[in-house]
């Protein structure tokens, strides 16, 4: 069972790139080990998630899927 | 030494000609398009006047064309406006469509519409058995970008055109980078919907336009009054729009000898970096295939930044040719397209070349990028 998110960043109605921005500049107020939740209905969000994390570093804990709405789970790393 | 600007594609200066033009509409003594006094009678034939030279430069029907803000407009009305009134649930475009397609593609995703994207080759080029392997019985759309702002390629619009008019498909293509610079007549490439925008022909940002054949129905994505035909509701940005109509008019009696003058100078700039900064090769199709003003790059072991930002310092102005992949620290979506992923993609560099550039302006960025490449890989881990 994951620990309630630190912050929750609702970007649904948004598209490429502003999830990722939004969850990147959300991120940097936030300390090393803390999660954030997003939601996006980005079709593309899913792939954009994953590679970002994968290429920042940061863990992405879960990806969900309600519906149309994704949320994603992320730990901050560094 | 004053700035060389090699981004043309990102913003490129109003021909003064353009604004001497201009200045009227803006100082006074025209009135709105819709009004009913002599001012704005004199308005509308200014707005149509325009409409027409526009459409002159693609070979279109001058009632087709739709006035917007931006070509970023222009596109979500095309993709969005045609689904909205068609009967079938798919379309196709290319993987290198400007993020104004792929985000309207995505829009439409939302809504039930299944997207597939046409892979390109290596050059970045789309290749029509693709398209024609895309479609499907209930496709509404194919949307394909004639020329990629990001590397340069110019796409087979003929060919694509021949497979959508085949299997009864309309196709868009937004032609923003392409217009006045490759040959590109509307009834001869078999196109539906055309994008075009102002300031990369010389005119002044906030003016573009979709063009429409007269035969394919459009729901408008802004609704208000009876402007543009009812598909672009809004008072006209009258100046910018007439600026527009008199850069296409420069664009057409200009262009042919500006490509040959620009394609000269693209080749030095390309064939002299490749010469002397080792390792770096181009990305998208190389000569003919290329647009004439564009030149793309990857120096590995380098990041772009970190190299634009030194050449900014020596008063170079350049690109990576993604500003979206810049914000998200992401190659961009063309580069991953042309198989170009990996370290090497952030050190994707873009330079557009322009009405003003000069060959000594060239010769500047010959110098230095060279030794700004060198610098930065020794200081590279």
């Amino acid at each position: 069972m994951l620990d309630a998110p630190d912050k929750v960043l609702d970007c649904v109605g948004l598209f490429c790139p502003m999830p990722i921005l939004k969850t990147r500049e959300a991120m940097r107020a936030m300390a090393v080990g803390q999660l954030i939740e997003m939601l996006s209905d980005d079709p593309a969000s899913e792939a954009d998630m994953k590679s970002w994390t994968g290429r920042t570093g940061h863990d992405l804990v879960a990806v969900e899927r309600n519906g149309t709405v994704f949320r994603f789970i992320v730990r901050k790393t560094g | 030494m004053s700035r060389v600007y090699l981004d043309y594609a990102g913003f490129a200066p109003v021909d003064p000609r353009v604004l001497a033009v201009m200045r009227p509409f803006l100082e006074g003594g025209v009135g709105n398009p819709s009004a009913p006094h002599s001012l704005g009678l004199e308005a509308r034939a200014s707005l149509d006047g325009a409409r027409a030279k526009v459409a002159r430069l693609f070979g279109g029907t001058p009632a087709g064309v739709i006035f917007t803000a931006t070509a970023t407009e222009a596109n979500n009305l095309a993709v969005r406006g045609l689904a909205a009134r068609a009967a079938g649930r798919h379309v196709v475009a290319s993987a290198i469509e400007h993020i104004s397609i792929l985000n309207a593609c995505r829009d439409l995703e939302k809504q039930g519409f299944a997207v597939t994207l046409a892979p390109v080759d290596g050059d970045g080029r789309v290749d029509p058995d693709a398209i024609a392997r895309a479609i499907r019985r209930d496709t509404v759309l194919v949307s394909v970008t004639a020329a990629s702002g990001e590397i340069g390629t110019v796409q087979p619009i003929r060919e694509i055109g021949r497979v959508t008019r085949e299997r009864g498909v309309a196709l868009h293509v937004d032609a923003v980078g392409a217009v006045g610079r490759v040959p590109l007549a509307v009834d001869e490439c078999g196109i539906d919907l055309l994008t075009v925008s102002s300031n990369d022909l010389y005119g002044p940002p906030g003016a573009a336009a979709l063009w429409v054949r007269p035969d394919v129905k459009l729901a408008p994505l802004t609704l208000g009054g009876a402007q543009e035909g009812g598909y672009r509701a809004g008072t006209e940005n009258l100046p910018a729009i007439v600026g527009m109509g008199v850069a296409a008019d420069f664009s057409r009696s200009e262009g042919p000898a500006e490509v040959a003058r620009l394609t000269i100078l693209r080749d030095r700039l390309l064939d002299g970096v490749l010469a002397r900064v080792a390792d770096s090769r181009l990305t998208g199709a190389p000569g003919a295939a290329r647009l004439p003003h564009h030149v793309s790059l990857l120096t590995p072991g380098v990041k772009a930044d970190a190299v634009l930002m030194e050449l900014d310092f020596r008063g170079v102005s350049a690109s990576s040719g993604s500003a979206c992949a810049s914000l998200t620290e992401q190659p961009s979506h063309v580069l991953r397209a042309i198989g170009c992923d990996g370290p090497v993609a952030e050190s994707a560099l873009c330079f557009t070349l322009g009405r003003w550039t000069t060959g000594p302006e060239i010769d500047v960025v010959l110098d230095v990028l060279p030794v700004i490449v060198a610098r930065l890989r020794r200081l590279a881990p």
